[in-house]
């Protein structure tokens, strides 16, 4: 009894203590709308998350909510955090961007981050996202070295111009080794469902695809590849653990030096709108190490890497054609930000037809 | 040795009454474990989960538009499961209605007058109407069986949603990304009160609905009807009631309420059409259906009390830090105590000693 007398005090000190705490140190908080266990997407933000505790330690305090569906749901958890006393809210997925800049329009002292949406509605929206193609430029280039078939497998999640922008990526990457490679898509439509995934790496293997890569979250095609003998690229964060033998690299999100500039920005007071498109250049895109491969392929892959990191090639440089055809990108023509952002057409050599 | 449910003769009136409540200090109990063999104090996660919620406005305004299509779903489902009509597909209807509800905002624009919310609402009524029609067609038609045609139309209604905001409905000015333009404010459902939350009209349209369903079912002929056809096709087919008309009653009524409430929700509380604009509510509408034992009114509570698990869920997570399979965990033994206590009102557990069940099987062969 007297244990439970004791709990229910110390719960009225945390609850009475909550709002003070909160104003000492600046409260981070972060919305994901998978597990922090998938091991992809959501586990690189939390990951992001840690590396920005552990860097900025007493000023900051942190709270996140996993698996919030996209939808009215949304809403609440942003507004949930925005009067439980946080200072900044990330939310990282795109389906976030209506409600992050509903609520942001109701606490104008709150600072809202929404990661992969174009609306800043309210000076205190801001965005944030990286230049994934250039890891799948770089995975490409390794893919044409290695497929015997030259046929790679890409299990897709949703036809939005983030995913379009990577499959494009990736052939050009491969194109520029093989001009007859050939890309096949499964769209999985989900961005997290291992069963899902699984059987799209299975149905394309069986296809007689030689590499998979993957732009959903979870691990299980690595596992398949694994399974079949073949080779496959890891996605979101380095899933070596899955395919000590399997993997050839992995584009990682590093999302811990953005979270840690920014909420710097908030202690210090100086926070301000922007968008901020980061890639290999800013740290945003790393590439894991790149296993499982003969040194002449792992040279080329650290060139086109280093390349790409530099500033001095763009993979989506013409001349460049579409899928019918038709010319896109002049010889040396550099495609601007925004035909990339709205991106809904494949260049030439995917087979596949893109859904409308 | 074997464990036997064996039905009571009569059910106890007192502990029908009492049995919510002794599920709801079990779960208490249970849960007040499995946080603290997490290390978390017991009294801090409980509070957070039930009283939290409930200590602001904005909350209980929340609380509002997660329960409302909850409640609606479920009302119009309580119709379908007294009649023996196993409709699971109220997610399809949902959808189904959420689209057709959001023609006049997505096709056309710039029609905006007083007229346009109720012309979306009815639409959106008729279009899960007509989408439940189509099971109760096939079962009275082909005698198919409607469980397994209305759970494969939710599919399809997704695949459907999918295509159409990606395609033909996607917003010309949304940088191809797959939802519909946002709805102009004439085809916005208005909020209730909105000075201090953003709960919507759904809400009053879920009590609304409930209690004439409560008072169609207690107090009209018709209501009469649907116990007696779903109790005895037989004993019903002798009062003259006919069967097939009532298949698609049922039907009729949960799929229009399953229409209503997605287009109140898309037009209250999302604003505009998204590939998935539902995590789940036609199902987890048949748990309420249940949780209310099926009457309109137990519904309204049952709804609430499974929003509130949505929503203090949420306030654990972020105050407490447990993670999201905790809170899924602890909903399931709320759940499982409720349905668990309401079995065991029906039925008594029979343990049968070996040698007893020899003589049973012994009967039985003989």
């Amino acid at each position: 009894m007297k244990k439970t007398i004791l709990s229910f005090a110390a719960a009225a000190a945390v609850m009475s203590f909550g709002t003070m705490a909160a104003q000492a140190a600046t409260k981070a908080c972060f919305i994901y709308v998978g597990p922090i266990g998938d091991f992809g997407w959501s586990y690189q933000h939390h990951q992001g998350l840690e590396e920005m505790k552990k860097a900025l330690g007493d000023q900051v305090e942190t709270a996140y909510l996993e698996s919030v569906p996209e939808g009215a749901d949304a809403e609440r958890a942003i507004e949930r955090f925005a009067r439980s006393g946080c200072n900044i809210v990330f939310t990282t997925s795109f389906g976030y961007m209506d409600p992050t800049n509903k609520v942001a329009g109701k606490f104008p002292d709150v600072k809202f981050e929404h990661a992969t949406g174009y609306k800043r509605e309210h000076p205190n929206v801001a965005t944030y996202n990286s230049r994934f193609y250039e890891g799948r430029y770089v995975q490409g280039v390794i893919a044409a070295k290695l497929s015997k078939a030259g046929v790679a497998g890409y299990i897709a999640s949703f036809p939005i111009p983030e995913v379009v922008m990577g499959i494009n990526a990736f052939v050009l990457g491969a194109q520029s080794v093989n001009p007859d490679f050939k890309v096949k898509v499964v769209w999985a439509n989900t961005w997290f469902d291992p069963g899902k995934e699984a059987d799209a790496a299975k149905a394309l293997i069986d296809q007689g695809v030689d590499i998979i890569t993957q732009h959903t979250d979870s691990t299980a095609p690595m596992q398949v590849a694994t399974e079949r003998g073949i080779k496959a690229f890891g996605q979101a964060s380095d899933m070596i653990k899955f395919g000590e033998k399997t993997q050839l690299t992995s584009i990682v999100d590093d999302w811990g030096p953005y979270y840690i500039e920014r909420v710097k920005a908030v202690i210090d007071g100086s926070w301000k709108q922007q968008d901020v498109w980061g890639g290999m250049k800013e740290g945003h895109v790393v590439m894991a190490p790149f296993t499982n491969m003969p040194d002449d392929v792992k040279a080329l892959a650290e060139e086109t890497t280093a390349k790409i990191k530099s500033g001095s090639f763009n993979p989506f440089t013409g001349p460049i054609a579409k899928q019918d055809g038709s010319e896109w990108l002049k010889a040396g023509e550099v495609a601007e930000d925004g035909v990339l952002l709205g991106m809904n057409f494949y260049v030439k050599g995917v087979d596949d037809k893109l859904p409308q | 040795m074997r464990i036997e449910l064996v039905k009571r003769p009569e059910r106890s009136k007192l502990f029908a009454a009492l049995s919510p409540f002794i599920a709801l200090g079990l779960t208490l109990i249970a849960g007040a474990i499995m946080f603290s063999l997490l290390g978390k104090s017991p009294v801090e996660a409980l509070y957070y989960y039930f009283i939290d919620p409930l200590r602001e406005v904005w909350s209980l305004h929340e609380l509002a538009v997660k329960a409302a299509p909850l409640i609606l779903i479920a009302v119009g489902l309580s119709i379908c499961y007294l009649s023996n009509n196993w409709n699971i597909g109220a997610e399809g209807q949902f959808i189904i209605g959420a689209i057709t509800g959001s023609i006049l905002p997505v096709m056309f624009p710039d029609f905006q007058s007083w007229i346009v919310l109720p012309l979306m609402l009815l639409m959106g009524v008729a279009g899960g109407a007509a989408y439940g029609a189509i099971p109760a067609y096939l079962k009275v038609r082909f005698n198919t069986n409607e469980i397994l045609t209305s759970l494969m139309l939710v599919y399809v209604a997704q695949l459907f949603l999918d295509w159409m905001v990606r395609g033909p409905w996607r917003n010309p000015a949304g940088m191809n990304f797959p939802e519909t333009r946002t709805f102009s404010p004439s085809a916005v459902l208005p909020e209730i009160w909105s000075a201090s939350g953003r709960a919507n009209w759904g809400f009053v349209f879920a009590i609304v609905a409930a209690v004439a369903l409560w008072f169609m079912l207690s107090r009209t002929l018709r209501g009469f009807e649907v116990q007696v056809l779903g109790q005895s096709p037989r004993a019903g087919k002798f009062a003259g009631f006919s069967q097939s008309r009532m298949v698609f009653f049922a039907f009729l009524v949960s799929g229009g309420l399953a229409g209503l409430a997605g287009i109140s929700e898309v037009s209250g509380a999302i604003g505009q059409l998204r590939p998935t604009i539902s995590p789940g509510y036609g199902f987890a509408a048949i748990i309420v259906a249940f949780l209310g034992r099926l009457n309109p009114l137990g519904i309204i509570a049952a709804g609430l009390v499974l929003a509130l698990s949505y929503l203090g869920g949420e306030a654990a997570q972020i105050s407490i830090g447990v993670s999201d399979k905790v809170v899924r965990a602890f909903q399931g033994m709320l759940l499982f105590f409720v349905l668990a206590c309401d079995t065991l009102i029906l039925y008594r557990i029979r343990f049968v000693g070996a040698s007893a069940a020899k003589t049973v099987e012994a009967r039985q062969n003989v």
